[in-house]
């Protein structure tokens, strides 16, 4: 058994791209050894910013010899079938093996030397590797079919045991020849064998395995850190790009100017990260310290203080920066950048910023003033003064909480005075260098020019959630805002018909309905789905028709009442400017015909929409998506609050016993019913309810005794249904359990006397209506 | 470094070294444009199959970049040093750090990493592979392995070297304003020589530019690289190319162009540099 050590030396690999690398690597190789029946004890891979590597454990020294059997036909088949079998293999006759009447053709295949399968292997891995990107280089490339690499390749070692396994490819030969550290160890290495690899490389500054990079890098910097005082800001990613970026890393401390800690420590934190690759530090009191840890690649002889200094530099160019545009941005009031607004095109079929932030802003206040976002100080204000993240935050001051004693009427204003304001730092400076700044600066801006702290919050705040997992928020005017935004932006693209498909959803419409869910859910919110829905679709419909009219013509605007909320009559209005002689647009225009027909679709879109978005959402929750089914089916129940306290009731009852029982029941009931295609509703219902409520005949004892159950049940369960009590109607549900079974036991539904046979079906039919008044037990698996 | 080079002499030593590896060294192109890769002798002379090393100061001008003198770091007029290699040479980086000691970058006390830059040139319809280049954390370099250039793939690879010369020489000067930096060695600084210029330009570029003009040049410069292309002469043809793409970022540098039209206006140069670059491969028998 001997080891294989293969190292790919190239010119500097991204750094984000080396874990999936090493990921290929070991998947491509375990792939072509299979394919010769090899297999490795182990696999360990390697990644440096200059070389890829892998570590193969104990391989045999040859594969196994194999005998490949063939099956023909048999004895006594005709001679022609013998002979095509025969010309297949390339065989004579007497070369076949006969085995229970039948021929085989037995190839007998030499084990290879798992060497020379390495020699094969190696080059196939090479030109079939995934990089995300990769370039052609050199004289090579007068033709576009020359070897693809990340970077260019310099130099292959592959060594089985101590044996140069010989590989050639794109004018590089394998060796045992590899190099040092760029700068402490220029000059060749000879490796001895995968044994020898790790240790001769670390002797020559390169530190092969990324773990223990990453490891160097933590240590040295939380160090580095402590001795100033100070504690490091974790951050994983930056963690693992440094260590991606250096072969030897050396983290070093610097300070940078104090007058630079008066910008926003988010903006510091991401000047330093993003651009710089640093890590910032915390001083005792937690407030963000003037303070940077870089990363070299170099152990400079006078212990980086060249380098430390350098990198203060760069900083202090870049925090200026930031700082200059800070400054001029606090000038500014937000509501002056609305203008700047209408210039930026939000989506040329749905107007521009400025048009969005109208929308969201209407619809911020119509969802306080529908009761739907109420002011709930009982609630806890989690998610108020995060900073970047949950695992990074740096303190920043947070606004007092909202006063809970304000009304209706006050919370109205703030939500849309917040909604108005809510997109205006997408033109300032620092947001157009920053863009992930958004919502943050805008915050910070507010809360400088004096807007309300929760106003300045909701800014802030207002595109959380941004996924699972992500603080949610729970103050309301931010709630308000933050669940306007995203109502928009689904009804806006479903209005136009831009709906996601598969793996395509470029305008992140599942997020933004993921984050709708978890702000209702959060807050339990009553929200009629359909109702918000069309105000939604409405709003941008009015929108859509008012472009459609300054398009036209200035003065047929005012045509548009401005106040009209409903979807219905804003079609009615497009569609009358339709007709208008004046207006030249016809019904067949087709960006107007074709914003008909997809806004007309985009309610009942939604909801589907929402549902299979609710069901993905829950299921990771733990709640079984045929429940959702079984609740969705009833039809109307868009009130997610609602939807989901019934789901849970249902989940609970449903893994009773009385719920296992009455499961089997109703499914027994209604495949009977299903076979006599008896409908629930609709022609033919009357009677059978007729029938089921004044038996002609006198009923059996355990009949009876159903019809008496459900003269019981029946409204205990639609009582609690309408107090929104779940567990009360499984619980009066779960009292038709025994009465069914000994219905069932009992009596006889296909009577031979017609009528009996009816009054039955219909008692059935009175069982499967009483279930239906919690959910659709047939969408329930089991 | 005991007594770090001049802006001037910089230059000179790179001259020098570059010469010294095979490269002809070349003037700046008489004409204004946004980055050296303009250069025809980098666009033009990239594509083919020809050997091309040459070397060559280009100033570059970005109006929008403009701070009226302001600001330390920011400039609408500054120096770029353009290195392109036909085909790229195997040991290009080698070369590139050898210059970098050359003009007294101490590697062994700095910390020069190559750190993930993938270029490309919309308005050129060209793209890359490659590094942004790091001194102690600033970038000094970018370089690039040319992948296709005008829209066609390049056979063979072209390596192109661009040297931010003033922020080089900010670092190996150790000032912290550019308008600090030696330009020779008697006392003449950058600011001597640039700062009135930045005033001047950024106030033009900024405010004073007649709009109506610059709209106007475009739609000419553009009919006239139309009307080159039709006649058979794509290095005319691409001059106009350059000249639409300046008049552009003037355009650009007096707000007068919305985001929607941006993008039209990109893809208008484009379309120009790559008709440009097209009749050039024609022109030189060069099978598309």
């Amino acid at each position: 058994m001997t080891d294989f050590l293969l190292e790919l030396r190239s010119e500097e690999i991204p750094a984000r791209m080396q874990d999936k690398a090493r990921d290929d690597l070991a998947r491509l190789f375990t792939a072509e050894l299979a394919k010769s029946g090899l297999s490795a004890a182990a696999i360990v891979t390697y990644a440096t910013p200059r070389r890829l590597a892998l570590i193969a454990r104990d391989l045999p020294p040859e594969t196994l010899a194999v005998s490949e059997e063939v099956k023909g036909p048999k004895t006594s088949a005709p001679p022609q079938a013998l002979d095509g079998f025969l010309r297949k293999t390339g065989l004579t006759r007497d070369q076949l093996v006969e085995r229970d009447g039948i021929f085989f053709a037995v190839t007998e295949k030499p084990g290879r030397a798992t060497a020379s399968v390495l020699a094969e292997a190696i080059p196939a891995i090479i030109r079939a590797f995934p990089w995300p990107k990769s370039m052609r280089w050199g004289a090579a490339s007068t033709s576009t079919e020359s070897l693809r690499w990340v970077r260019p390749l310099h130099g292959i070692v592959a060594l089985l045991g101590e044996t140069i396994v010989p590989i050639e490819i794109a004018g590089i030969t394998s060796s045992a020849t590899t190099y040092g550290h760029r700068f402490h160890h220029p000059g060749p290495i000879t490796i001895g064998s995968a044994a020898d690899y790790v240790e001769k490389l670390r002797a020559c500054h390169v530190i092969i395995d990324q773990a223990e990079r990453q490891s160097i890098i933590a240590l040295g910097a939380t160090m580095a850190a402590a001795k100033a005082g100070l504690t490091l800001v974790r951050d994983e990613g930056l963690l693992i790009e440094n260590a991606g970026l250096a072969e030897w890393p050396v983290p070093l401390l610097g300070r940078f100017d104090e007058q630079f800690l008066a910008v926003p420590p988010e903006v510091i934190q991401l000047t330093a990260r993003v651009n710089q690759k640093y890590f910032v530090c915390r001083d005792a009191a937690g407030n963000l310290a003037n303070a940077f840890v870089c990363t070299a690649n170099i152990d400079a002889h006078d212990d980086g203080a060249k380098i430390v200094e350098g990198n203060r530099k760069v900083l202090a160019a870049r925090l200026a920066d930031a700082r200059f545009f800070y400054d001029t941005d606090l000038k500014v009031p937000l509501d002056d950048l609305h203008p700047k607004l209408e210039k930026i095109v939000f989506h040329e079929r749905l107007g521009t910023v400025a048009d969005k932030v109208d929308r969201v802003a209407k619809l911020a206040r119509w969802l306080v003033e529908e009761g739907i976002v109420t002011q709930s100080p009982s609630r806890s204000r989690e998610g108020l003064g995060e900073g970047l993240s949950a695992n990074e935050a740096l303190s920043v001051t947070s606004p007092p909480p909202t006063p809970p004693a304000s009304g209706r009427g006050e919370l109205a204003a703030q939500a849309e005075r917040a909604a108005r304001l809510a997109k205006a730092d997408l033109v300032t400076g620092m947001v157009g260098e920053f863009p992930e700044l958004q919502g943050l600066m805008g915050g910070y801006y507010a809360a400088a020019q004096g807007e309300d702290p929760a106003v300045a919050a909701a800014i802030r705040d207002h595109y959380k959630p941004v996924g699972q997992g992500d603080d949610v928020p729970t103050d309301p005017v931010t709630v308000a805002v933050s669940l306007a935004d995203k109502l928009d932006t689904v009804a806006s693209f479903f209005a136009i018909g831009e709906l996601p498909t598969g793996s395509k959803d470029p305008f992140a419409l599942r997020r933004a309905a993921l984050g709708i869910l978890l702000l209702i859910e959060r807050s339990s919110l009553r929200l009629r789905l359909h109702q918000a829905f069309d105000f939604a679709v409405g709003e941008v419909a009015q929108s859509f028709g008012y472009t459609v009219a300054m398009r036209i013509g200035g003065d047929l605007a005012a045509v548009f009442d401005k106040t009209a909320r409903d979807f219905a009559s804003t079609r009615e209005l497009i569609q009358s400017l339709l007709h208008d002689e004046r207006v030249g647009v016809h019904e067949d225009n087709p960006v107007v015909s074709a914003f008909l027909e997809s806004s007309n679709r985009a309610t009942p879109a939604l909801l589907s929409f929402f549902a299979d978005r609710l069901k993905v959402q829950q299921r990771e929750a733990g709640v079984r998506h045929d429940l959702i089914d079984a609740v969705f089916a009833l039809g109307g129940e868009d009130d997610l609050v609602r939807l989901l306290a019934r789901v849970r009731a249902l989940q609970a009852f449903v893994t009773t016993e009385d719920g296992t029982n009455l499961l089997a029941g109703y499914k027994r009931a209604a495949n009977i019913l299903k076979k006599e295609n008896v409908a629930l509703a609709g022609e033919g219902a009357a009677p059978l309810a007729a029938a089921a409520s004044t038996p002609f005949y006198t009923p059996e004892p355990a009949e009876a005794a159903l019809h008496a159950a459900l003269d019981a049940a029946e409204p205990a369960a639609a009582d609690a249904v309408a107090q929104e009590d779940f567990e009360a109607a499984m619980a009066a549900l779960a009292t038709l359990r025994a009465p069914i079974d000994a219905f069932f036991d009992a009596v006889t539904v296909n009577d031979v006397d017609p009528d009996k046979r009816i009054a039955r079906l219909a008692l059935l039919a009175r069982v499967r209506a009483a279930v239906h008044t919690v959910a659709d037990f047939s969408k329930i698996e089991g | 470094m005991t007594n770090p080079l001049s802006f001037q002499r910089m230059i000179l030593t790179l001259h020098d070294y570059w010469s010294d590896h095979g490269c002809l060294i070349l003037q700046p192109y008489d004409m204004e444009m946004g980055a050296g890769t303009f250069h025809p002798a980098t666009t033009l002379r990239a594509l083919g199959p020809d050997t091309w090393n040459a070397a060559f100061v280009q100033p570059c001008r970005r109006p929008t970049d403009g701070r009226y003198g302001e600001n330390p770091n920011r400039l609408q007029h500054y120096y770029q040093y353009q290195v392109i290699l036909k085909p790229s040479p195997p040991d290009l980086q080698d070369l590139y750090l050898g210059s970098l000691a050359a003009i007294g970058v101490d590697m062994n006390l700095h910390d020069i990493r190559f750190v993930e830059d993938d270029w490309e040139s919309p308005t050129l319809g060209a793209w890359g592979l490659g590094w942004e280049v790091w001194c102690d954390g600033m970038e000094v370099t970018q370089f690039t392995y040319f992948q296709q250039m005008g829209g066609f793939d390049m056979k063979p690879v072209a390596g192109e070297l661009t040297y931010g010369l003033e922020r080089l020489a900010m670092y190996i000067q150790d000032v912290d304003n550019v308008y600090d930096l030696k330009f020779n060695d008697a006392g003449v600084s950058y600011g001597d020589v640039f700062l009135e210029n930045e005033r001047q330009m950024s106030t033009w570029n900024f405010e004073v530019a007649d709009t109506d003009t610059l709209f106007d040049q475009f739609r000419k410069s553009a009919a006239e690289c139309e009307n080159c292309l039709s006649r058979g002469l794509p290095i005319p043809a691409y001059e106009q190319a350059i000249k639409a793409s300046h008049t552009f970022n003037l355009l650009q540098a007096r707000g007068v162009i919305s985001v929607a039209e941006r993008q039209a206006y990109i893809g208008r140069v484009r379309d120009l540099a790559k008709g440009a670059c097209g009749a050039w491969m024609e022109k030189n028998g060069w099978a598309v």
